[in-house]
């Protein structure tokens, strides 16, 4: 029977079916943090259970550390005692920990891919709904729960019921300036927030087949914001030339026989899906959100939608104190945040840097960039970009989580609006009252210029950027 | 894990559609190591102003709605992934939340945690908040082994569905983790057959 490559992937990590009942999975790779994995470290030493393979978790410590003065002590004493019990139980069960000042710390999501621990035809879990970003590789990856991360822990699998599948394709080409954030923003401002709940995603057609790796990552990475339980990307030899060579990925004969397995892990042709989506290419255009959730997405050039009967429109809108039908472009923005799991590799970097090369940043708003790891920070300073940052009124910080989430000391202010490269425009996601405008690292580095949000077509018409 | 078998509860109405979890417990309250006391910023951000008064016009703070049952708008429990979410609500008292749509990790979070998300079609949800707003008195019974909800001492009453394995051991107050140590001679004897270079 034809299948699809969820199917393949799914099916060589089968271990058990419980007649009824879930699935029991596999798990190749499960990386874990300091904010989801306490409670599950307390939950095995209450069992006295120990943990079952020690060799296939990395740990690292993300979420919740400072990106400024990283080789000082936390200051604030509780995420100074969660990041220090990620080290306790991490040497007491001897899992891999790649610590606050360590050469490979960073964001989880970033880390696993430049570390080559991420491959394709993997099951990969982690304590956080973002996981979903390891698929751009290929790999059944998602989010799970702190009970899970336990369960995990313990017999190195999960109890899971196959989702239902769903392929959206994209064929055309991207038209200038149109980057990878765009095209998940515009896909969830037409799937909405659960248009894709309990299914695993495929994304196919030359959009993607055409994308680097770091951009199949930003679009896997907010899958879940259409709800969808994950995103995959067939892998192709865009991935297979990413990974070879990185630190952690298999070698010499392992290599070869990888490369064979992964190279018969495609979607048949006559397989099926649950749901098909297709989208035009040519239909994408610069996005940015003015709302409350991911799904309230426009083209920058178009007006906030009128939709005067729904209750929960207007608390969202009234939130972002925008008004229906009005335009964003010229609103004035107090901070640009550029970072994240979804937007801080060098890729994202490397674009940022040549917009704001020899140039300032407006002087009514604050920028931040937050690189993704500590390898792509050192990689950026190789390639002069903090320099470049810097001259144009940048903070250049630290790698973490930052102001993706208000849980560190990176936060915006309430009622501040923030153009931010992360993946969440909650009420209070990037702290307590804080006005988040999710958009691509382009649509931020220039509105970190203006000071306020313009046509950027226009813009990039003018700045050549693209050719 | 808690048994859960049936309830009967005056229900908390919250008629919002896409409730996220960085709303039920803002990130700022992760920080803990250990299960217990998240109910206490159940909704932090709802319930209170920034100078920590109470705002008047949240349901919880309204004496008037108490109960072991939230009612809330469709795809509830989206966004992060974290469980910290199941246990604010378990915490604070609920023991079913009623929707017409829960957003995925969170509606097993919630089951891991004894939590049980009762999923109903749009129509009966929009019943459920007339029939309470109109009369806070109003009783919802749940009986998990029927699979049923009822406006109690009425006959408006709707089936909802849950797997069975996870049924089971709601019933019986089971968890996974038992289950899966059970499987070790079967998880080692796949480990045998699995690539190598998947499991490095
Ligand atoms: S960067 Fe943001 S979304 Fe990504 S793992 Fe960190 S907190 Fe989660």
């Amino acid at each position: 029977m034809a299948s699809s490559l969820f199917d393949k992937v799914w099916q060589a990590h089968l271990v058990e079916r419980i007649p009824k009942g879930p699935e029991v999975l596999y798990i190749d790779r499960h990386f874990i943090h300091e904010v989801t994995s306490p409670q599950a470290f307390a939950d095995l030493e209450k069992r006295g259970l120990p943990v079952f393979r020690k060799q296939k978790i990395i740990a690292t410590a993300d979420h919740n550390v400072p990106t400024e003065n990283q080789h000082l002590i936390i200051q604030e004493p509780l995420s100074r005692k969660q990041v220090e019990t990620l080290s306790e139980n991490c040497k007491k069960h001897q899992i891999e920990l790649f610590a606050l000042g360590h050469e490979y710390q960073g964001i989880v999501h970033v880390i696993g891919p430049e570390l080559g621990l991420t491959l394709p035809g993997m099951t990969i879990v982690c304590g956080d709904s973002h996981t979903s970003t390891h698929g751009a590789f290929g790999a059944i990856a998602f989010g799970i729960g702190t009970s899970q991360v336990a369960m995990a822990m313990a017999s190195q699998c999960i109890l899971q019921s196959k989702p239902k599948q769903m392929r959206i394709r994209i064929e055309g080409k991207l038209k200038k300036g149109v980057t990878p954030k765009d095209v998940i923003l515009y896909l969830i401002s037409k799937m909405g927030t659960d248009g894709a709940t309990g299914h695993f995603v495929e994304y196919s057609g030359n959009v993607f087949q055409q994308m680097s790796m770091e951009g199949r990552m930003t679009v896997c990475n907010m899958s879940i914001e259409m709800g969808a339980k994950g995103g995959m990307i067939a892998p192709d030899d865009t991935t297979f030339s990413y990974i070879r060579g990185r630190k952690f990925a298999p070698k010499g004969m392992e290599w070869e026989r990888a490369l064979s397995y992964w190279k018969s892990i495609y979607t048949d042709v006559n397989a099926r899906f649950h749901k098909e989506n297709c989208f035009d290419a040519l239909d994408i255009e610069p996005m940015i959100t003015y709302g409350t959730h991911p799904g309230m997405g426009i083209k920058i050039s178009e007006n906030i939608p009128v939709n005067t009967e729904d209750e929960n429109y207007k608390k969202s809108l009234n939130y972002m104190g925008f008004q229906q039908g009005e335009s964003l472009i010229g609103k004035s923005i107090d901070y640009v945040f550029i970072g994240s799991c979804t937007n801080a590799r060098i890729e994202d970097l490397r674009l940022v840097a040549r917009i704001v090369k020899d140039k300032k940043k407006a002087e009514n708003l604050q920028a931040m960039i937050v690189p993704g790891s500590q390898q792509v920070a050192r990689q950026a300073c190789e390639e002069g970009l903090d320099h470049i940052f810097q001259a144009a009124g940048f903070e250049f910080r630290q790698a973490g989580c930052s102001a993706c989430l208000g849980m560190n000391e990176d936060k915006i202010p309430s009622e501040a609006y923030c153009v931010s490269t992360s993946n969440r425009n909650f009420e209070g996601r990037q702290g307590p009252g804080a006005r988040t405008l999710l958009a691509s690292p382009m649509v931020a580095a220039i509105t970190a210029i203006e000071g306020k949000i313009v046509d950027v077509s226009r813009y990039i018409e003018k700045m050549d950027l693209f050719n | 894990m808690k048994k859960f078998q049936r309830l009967i509860s005056r229900a908390v109405p919250l008629p919002l559609e896409n409730i996220d979890t960085d709303q039920i417990i803002p990130a700022r309250f992760l920080k803990a190591t250990t299960r217990e006391n998240f109910g206490e910023n159940l909704f932090r951000d709802w319930r209170y102003r920034a100078d920590e008064q109470s705002r008047e016009d949240f349901v919880l703070n309204n004496l008037n709605h108490t109960g072991e049952i939230l009612l809330a708008g469709r795809n509830f429990g989206c966004g992060s992934s974290r469980e910290h979410a199941a246990w604010a609500l378990f915490d604070y008292g609920f023991r079913v939340v009623i929707s017409s749509f829960f957003a995925d990790i969170f509606k097993g979070n919630a089951l891991n945690n004894g939590l049980l998300p009762v999923e109903i079609s749009q129509g009966f949800l929009r019943e459920l908040f007339h029939a309470v707003e109109s009369d806070k008195s109003t009783l919802l019974c749940v009986d998990l082994e029927k699979e049923t909800l009822q406006i109690a001492g009425t006959d408006r009453r709707e089936s909802f569905s849950i797997d069975p394995y996870k049924k089971m051991c709601l019933l019986k107050g089971y968890d996974d983790i038992d289950f899966l140590i059970s499987l070790k001679n079967k998880i080692e004897s796949f480990e045998e057959k699995h690539p190598s270079f998947l499991s490095l």
